[in-house]
């Protein structure tokens, strides 16, 4: 399925409450950490090299928090264009290790205007195959 | 280990550097992100952008590509194993598109310790502005330090 860029929402038909589809993502892999250090230019060993994070008291390699955040701008994209995007910000809750299954949700936690626009709150997460939430974020879109 | 709160103030140097389409392509690999927008210029332009535009969190590349990399790890005399990201907060005041130049100021922002000095907290705050000096986003970033000592104990 290739993603397309959606139209931007409708304030007045924005709900507080309303979810946005969740994204089930596919295992995390040793190969898209390799990926992430290149793309991102996040050279830090402890996510690509199993000795490294070892040495470090960490029992395997683990992805960046980063590649993560990655998929929460990848969500709140999936909601609204990419130039209506004001604010994301995440809080790094736990450590994604390979294999993890991670699920992108979130909902509306409020509409106000501001500055002229229309702006709609977001609460945006990640979480594992446990239930337990990897990252606990939020966003600002501007809406229609 | 202690670390020094003289360091919040401290403004590293900035830099700029120009995106690469070639990095937003294997980026958006890495995120699995397959919104044709971000590779490809006509449907960029079809959605209504001026040129390909970079995802969200693409400025963490654009921060990375400072040619002093790791300064707040040689402020802080740190090794790189011994950190952890704790926040990042991002406000977006215009995208960023492949083709822009873009000039990045760090600076350390404020500093404090938790569980006893066990961890430490660094924050600090990135601007950047595109070749028109015009502020594109700016950049938050919690880095988190473990102190060695804390585990010796």
């Amino acid at each position: 399925m290739v993603a397309a860029t959606p139209k931007a929402p409708i304030f007045d038909q924005v709900k507080v409450g309303d979810p946005i589809k969740p994204i089930v993502l596919p295992p995390i892999s040793r190969h898209q950490l390799a990926l992430y250090c290149g793309g991102s230019g996040d050279h830090n060993p402890i996510h690509v090299d199993l000795d490294f994070a070892k040495k470090f008291g960490f029992k395997d390699v683990f992805a960046h928090g980063m590649l993560s955040m990655g998929f929460l701008g990848r969500l709140v994209t999936s909601y609204a264009p990419r130039d209506r995007i004001r604010r994301l910000g995440t809080r790094f809750t736990s450590i994604t290790w390979p294999g993890d299954v991670i699920t992108l949700s979130g909902k509306v936690t409020g509409k106000r205007e501001e500055g002229g626009e229309k702006l709609i709150d977001l609460e945006v997460k990640c979480t594992n195959q446990n239930g337990q939430d990897t990252l606990q974020g939020h966003a600002t879109v501007a809406a229609n | 280990m202690q670390l020094d709160k003289k360091v919040i103030g401290h403004e590293f140097e900035a830099f700029s550097t120009t995106v690469e389409a070639g990095k937003v392509k294997l980026f958006c690999k890495a995120i699995g992100e397959e919104d044709p927008i971000y590779s490809d210029e006509a449907a960029a332009k079809k959605a209504g952008y001026r040129a390909v535009p970079v995802p969200p969190t693409f400025l963490q590349a654009i921060t990375n590509d400072d040619p002093g990399k790791g300064g707040l790890l040689r402020l802080l005399n740190v090794d790189i194993g011994l950190i952890l990201h704790g926040e990042q907060h991002y406000d977006y005041y215009a995208p960023v598109f492949v083709g822009d130049k873009i000039t990045c100021q760090q600076k350390v922002t404020d500093m404090y310790d938790k569980k006893g000095g066990a961890l430490w907290f660094v924050v600090s705050e990135t601007s950047m502005k595109d070749q028109a000096g015009k502020l594109v986003a700016k950049g938050t970033g919690i880095t988190v330090v473990r102190n060695p000592d804390a585990t010796k104990k």
